[in-house]
């Protein structure tokens, strides 16, 4: 049970992150040009996926996809992560300080705007481009790493290995990067591949709604949202993209409950 | 006729044999005790009479309540006995109640799920019972949440929910093992009490041979899984027919060959007036933040050669001295003095080379991704010169070996090591830069009785290898005895008592002192027991 | 308690003021001028400086930012930029769709996850656990707006059983209301309730596997009785906080959802106004979205305190 979790959720995340790397040097069709006598044809031999509107090959489109909704949510964990993770270990090793209470509760601040309300926002000033969803999923990833990060180094600092690295002369600093981290790492990976997964989510709604990559760049939220008005013309436009998210995003959730299982299956993650 | 028997109980956990051919009977109004080390057993035992096992647990054999026999009943009819014809009490009172209930509420319950009683009558029956055990309802309303009680209160909260029905037997698992000394007087002349007015059967399980011979009609001892020696309780402790009886007892009442020491005039730590205190919750939003004072204004000085005992209940502020001692925390008063120089978080690397501690839990004590040559050698991070390469190899095989360790252990991670090992391990980084002082924190408490004493040896050894000074912190006034010169008892945050050891213990001054020392439950004397029974016959 | 709830009520209050100035200060770094933006491109600057005036932007930034929020506590949300009627009545008939399919999808998740996770977490490791562990997993992985999607493909195209989408008002009844809003909230509500029934489940067994329950069992209580009577309220209180994070997911997963439907709410609103420039309305539904948040967090702690009383003393 363990074990095929991993397995299945490592093959499908594989399978998505192969995808995107051969689309950089290959795709079976050119998705820059258009061929309207072509245009919404179901799945065939030629065309695995079938074609869109323009008569653009869908298997190609799907690769490229892959490349951007990596690309976006990688990214927004690693501001996540870069920020949250040093914040968190910050707060905890200053345990009921101001800096803990400020760095708190400017997470708790940042908790009350979800990640869409924060696209809106800068949606709204700068304009709508894949940089700003990264910016927008990043900057919602930060408290969820400060807090989970928090949380576990508060009680290891309460451990006596971590009282005798103290006695030992080490600072707060070292005794951080030398305990802390090491024994956070785990639980941060785990958390890291569900973030991983919700930035996908998040990177296909706010395409979807036109907050994320703009046109020409292929991605599967806005591939949804062109399917939209063809439904039921053409429900194979709706269905394979939907898939692509679907596989990706559970192929990172069942890797993330299978490295749980690996490292510690005591690790609780948050999912919201 | 026998309350409880039973008879050839076998029990596995998957593939993995828990206890074999168990057998013991309880007759009503006995107390039996079942005794030994973690891992012999004894807690199962009590769980199969339950029948509270894990899912995978096999059972065979009898385990007969009366007429009943409690491996076939089936679950229904065991809900219908457990509460009602058999009570149990829980080693750990802090986490054994349910934090969202009344006490009220959660004794009545147990009345109400065998009972057709209304809810009322249950409520009342719930307070006569509270009150039984020592909390009338005057002082400790039936709304009062656990969080509200101490560990001692909620003890006797789980004690009025086993015995709410007067069940036939009562089983206590570690009933006390978890409370202070005073406290577990009290909870065990409760439990003695109340067998005697219920005429109850009592089945304790407990570590502590201090405890049992006080308390049981007779002792069943358990080593990995089985039965070595059962008898009546004076008997048992009069012949000791079993080599392992006998090494638990002399274990347990060890005495270690402390060397002489070579005392120096000059103080290594002086402590003046030391006071700590900690912020309490807010209560109020914007008024002045309030504090607890946990040390008030303690003073004692340790010399060269000093082996200091400290004593005290948990809450008395022995472990916030030894952090400020640490120089991990500060102080709000007075000071602490290393070698004449100030000692606080930013104290100098040098002055805390003097200091090394060892502390209580051997699980929590370590990094579990370090091997055992970086754990060891981490004191290093203190010193200038630290020794590298193939000096510092030597360095640890002479640590490891110094503790009874193989140098090549210092290769292996800390999983692979028992508590007793481990204890060993910890030693050995406090050894590894010579300090001045060693404190040592609770250092044996979480250990097995046999471990305890080779630990308390190894001390001894090392004190005449090394001639040592350390302060020993502890709640054991058995190990503080036997491995000190000099004890301070400390309660409420101030030292009420200090002096040489032998005398302390032997004539204490202090209202406290005397209370602890009468409290402490102590083994027989094997002489004059086996005098009295010869006598007898 | 009470003292708990002032300070709840407090931190309550510095939030909102922190977040009203941090939305005030991103929405006034945005570049351009609105009265220019409408009038378009060929306005005289006179007429440009009179619209200014109305719109109050001639205002110093500190006077804008506290008539802004002096106007939202006493009700006035200014007037929209585009179509010159008050922001506080635009939002009013929007919330009116957005906050009910909020609550609507927040009633299904929950009825869905409790008895989920708590039938899951009484069988654990048995076929019935696995299967309600597979379904979340996959629910997990699903996009809300796409389950939409696929909902108006087979119930609204297919079988047409629900109309593929729009909202007739809440003047028709309240049935062919609900009714409208039924899909959106099943498309809002699965994949939270996949998750709400996760966490109830791994809060179940944590309190399953602890003390307290044994001592249940050990006074006569049957696994079911010991699970209802001791177990669930303590495993609400991690599914608690859940549920407050959830809320604000809904409030504005459902504007993402608004827009499978054509629903006539917040989410239409405010893409609306990011098109027009109409930076008023965009503040201002922001700034509720935030509000909203912040309250329910709020209601959240206070029900803590009546689900664990070792919360009540404590401020």
């Amino acid at each position: 049970m363990k074990s095929r979790s991993l397995y299945i959720g490592a093959i499908l995340c594989i399978v998505v992150v192969f995808g995107a790397l051969i689309s950089f040097v290959w795709t079976p069709f050119d998705i820059t040009l258009m061929d309207i006598p072509n245009k919404l044809q179901t799945p065939s031999a030629v065309h695995w996926f079938g074609t869109d509107h323009f008569g653009r090959d869908i298997f190609s489109m799907i690769m490229i996809g892959a490349r951007t909704s990596l690309a976006v949510a990688l990214v927004a964990v690693g501001i996540g992560m870069g920020i949250g993770v040093p914040l968190g270990l910050w707060a905890a090793a200053r345990t009921g300080g101001w800096t803990d209470e400020i760095i708190m509760r400017s997470n708790d601040l940042i908790f009350a705007f979800p990640s869409l309300v924060i696209a809106i926002l800068i949606t709204a000033v700068f304009g709508a481009s894949a940089v700003n969803a990264i910016i927008a999923i990043g900057i919602f990833n930060i408290p969820v790493f400060a807090r989970l990060t928090r949380g576990s180094a508060l009680s290891l600092w309460e451990r006596e290995f971590i009282l005798a690295a103290r006695v030992s002369g080490k600072n707060a600093i070292r005794v951080s990067v030398e305990h802390i981290l090491p024994n956070v790492m785990n639980l941060l990976i785990v958390q890291g591949t569900i973030q991983f997964s919700l930035g996908i989510l998040a990177e296909a709604g706010l395409s979807y709604v036109g907050l994320g990559a703009q046109p020409p760049v292929p991605s599967w939220g806005r591939m949804l949202a062109d399917a939209q008005t063809m439904v039921s013309l053409a429900p194979h436009l709706a269905l394979i993209p939907g898939f692509a998210i679907v596989i990706s995003v559970l192929g990172l959730n069942l890797l993330g409950d299978g490295l749980r299982d690996l490292f510690d299956p005591r690790i609780r993650v948050e999912r919201t | 006729m026998n309350l409880l028997q039973i008879v050839n109980l076998n029990l596995q956990i998957g593939s993995l044999p828990i206890l074999r051919d168990v057998s013991f009977s309880i007759a009503p109004g006995e107390i039996v005790a079942v005794t030994g080390e973690s891992g012999s057993g004894k807690s199962m035992t009590a769980l199969a009479v339950m029948q509270l096992l894990p899912d995978r647990a096999q059972v065979t054999g009898r385990i007969l309540l009366g007429e009943t026999d409690l491996t076939k009943v089936g679950e229904a009819r065991m809900c219908a006995l457990r509460g009602n014809e058999v009570g149990m009490v829980f080693q750990e009172p802090m986490t054994a109640l349910n934090p969202v209930k009344t006490i009220g509420a959660q004794v009545a319950e147990t009345i109400l799920v065998h009972g057709n009683e209304d809810r009322a009558t249950a409520m009342t029956r719930a307070r006569d019972m509270l009150a039984r055990v020592g909390l009338p309802e005057e002082r400790f309303p039936l709304t009062r949440y656990p969080h509200e009680l101490s560990g001692g209160q909620r003890q006797r909260v789980v004690i009025a929910m086993a015995i709410a029905r007067r069940p036939r037997l009562l089983i206590a698992d570690e009933p006390t093992t978890a409370l202070d000394v005073t406290t577990q007087a009290q909870i065990l002349t409760l439990l003695k009490d109340l067998v005697a007015e219920f005429g109850m059967g009592l089945l304790m399980i407990t570590h502590d041979l201090a405890v049992v011979s006080d308390l049981a009609d007779r002792i069943v001892v358990m080593r990995h899984g089985e039965v070595v020696e059962t008898g009546e309780t004076r008997a048992l402790f009069a012949n000791m027919t079993h080599p392992y009886t006998r090494a638990l007892f002399e274990a347990s009442a060890h005495i270690v060959d402390l060397p002489e020491t070579k005392h120096a005039p000059d103080p290594i730590l002086e402590v003046r007036e030391a006071v700590r205190d900690y912020p309490l919750p807010r209560t109020t939003l914007f008024g002045p933040r309030e504090y607890h004072r946990a040390v008030k204004g303690v003073s004692f000085t340790i010399r060269k050669g000093d082996r200091i005992g400290l004593v005290g209940e948990s809450g008395c502020g022995k472990s916030t001295l030894t952090r400020a001692i640490l120089g991990l925390e500060r102080l709000q008063g007075g000071e602490i003095r290393a070698f004449g120089k100030p000692v606080g978080p930013g104290m100098n690397p040098a002055l805390r080379s003097g200091l090394q501690v060892v502390f209580q839990d051997p699980y929590g004590s370590f990094n579990p991704r370090h091997k055992v040559s970086r754990i060891v050698t981490e004191p290093y991070h203190l010193i200038d010169n630290a020794p590298t390469g193939k000096a510092r190899e030597a360095a640890v095989s002479e640590a490891l070996t110094a503790v009874g360790l193989q140098p090549s252990d210092a290769r292996k991670y800390i999983h692979e090591f028992s508590g007793g090992q481990r204890q060993r391990i910890a030693i050995a980084r406090a050894l590894i830069i010579r300090p001045e002082l060693i404190i040592f924190d609770e250092a044996v408490s979480a250990l097995d009785v046999s471990i305890r004493a080779q630990i308390l040896d190894l001390i001894a050894d090392l004190s005449r290898a090394y001639s040592l000074s350390y302060l020993f912190i502890s709640h054991d006034l058995s190990v503080v005895r036997t491995i000190t010169d000099r004890v301070m008892v400390m309660q409420d945050g101030e030292i009420v008592e200090e002096g040489e050891t032998g005398r302390v213990f032997g004539d204490p001054q202090h209202p406290y002192t005397r209370t602890l020392v009468a409290a402490a439950p102590i083994l027989p004397d094997v002489r004059h027991l086996k005098e009295a029974l010869n006598v007898q016959s | 308690m009470i003292r708990y709830v002032l300070k709840r009520t407090l931190s309550l209050v510095i939030s909102l003021a922190v977040a009203s100035v941090v939305i005030f200060l991103v929405i006034e770094v945005a570049p351009g001028d609105p009265a220019a933006f409408m009038l378009g491109l060929n306005a005289q600057p006179d007429t440009v400086a009179a619209l200014r005036t109305e719109l109050g932007l001639d205002m110093s930034n500190p006077e804008r930012y506290l008539a802004w929020v002096g106007g939202m506590l006493t009700g006035d949300f200014g007037t929209s930029y585009t179509y010159r009627t008050p922001v506080g009545e635009m939002i009013a008939d929007r919330l009116w769709v957005s906050l009910p399919l909020a609550l609507y999808a927040l009633a299904l998740s929950t009825l869905i996850a409790f008895p989920a996770g708590i039938y899951a977490a009484a069988r654990r490791g048995k076929p019935g656990d696995m299967a309600v562990m597979g379904a979340t997993q996959l629910g997990v992985a699903v996009p809300n707006f796409w389950f939409a999607m696929m909902l108006v493909l087979i119930l609204s195209i297919n079988l047409r059983w629900f109309s593929a989408g729009g909202f007739p008002g809440w003047e028709v009844g309240i049935f062919p209301a609900m009714k409208a809003l039924t899909l959106p909230a099943i498309a809002l509500a699965l994949p939270q309730a996949a998750i709400l029934a996760r966490v109830m489940r791994s809060s179940l067994i944590d309190i399953l596997g602890e003390d307290f329950m044994r001592t249940a069992r050990a006074k006569g209580l049957t696994r079911r009785q010991a699970l209802w009577r001791h177990g669930v309220r303590n495993a609400l209180i991690p599914v608690l906080t859940i549920m407050g994070l959830q809320f604000s997911f809904l409030l504005a997963g459902g504007i993402i959802i608004e827009q499978v439907f054509f629903l006539p709410g917040l989410g239409r609103l405010i893409f609306q106004a990011i098109s027009a420039r109409d930076l008023i309305v965009v503040e201002s539904v922001v700034m509720l979205l935030v509000f909203s948040v912040v309250l329910v967090n709020f209601l959240v702690d206070l029900t803590y305190a009546a689900v664990d009383p070792r919360l009540r003393n404590r401020t």
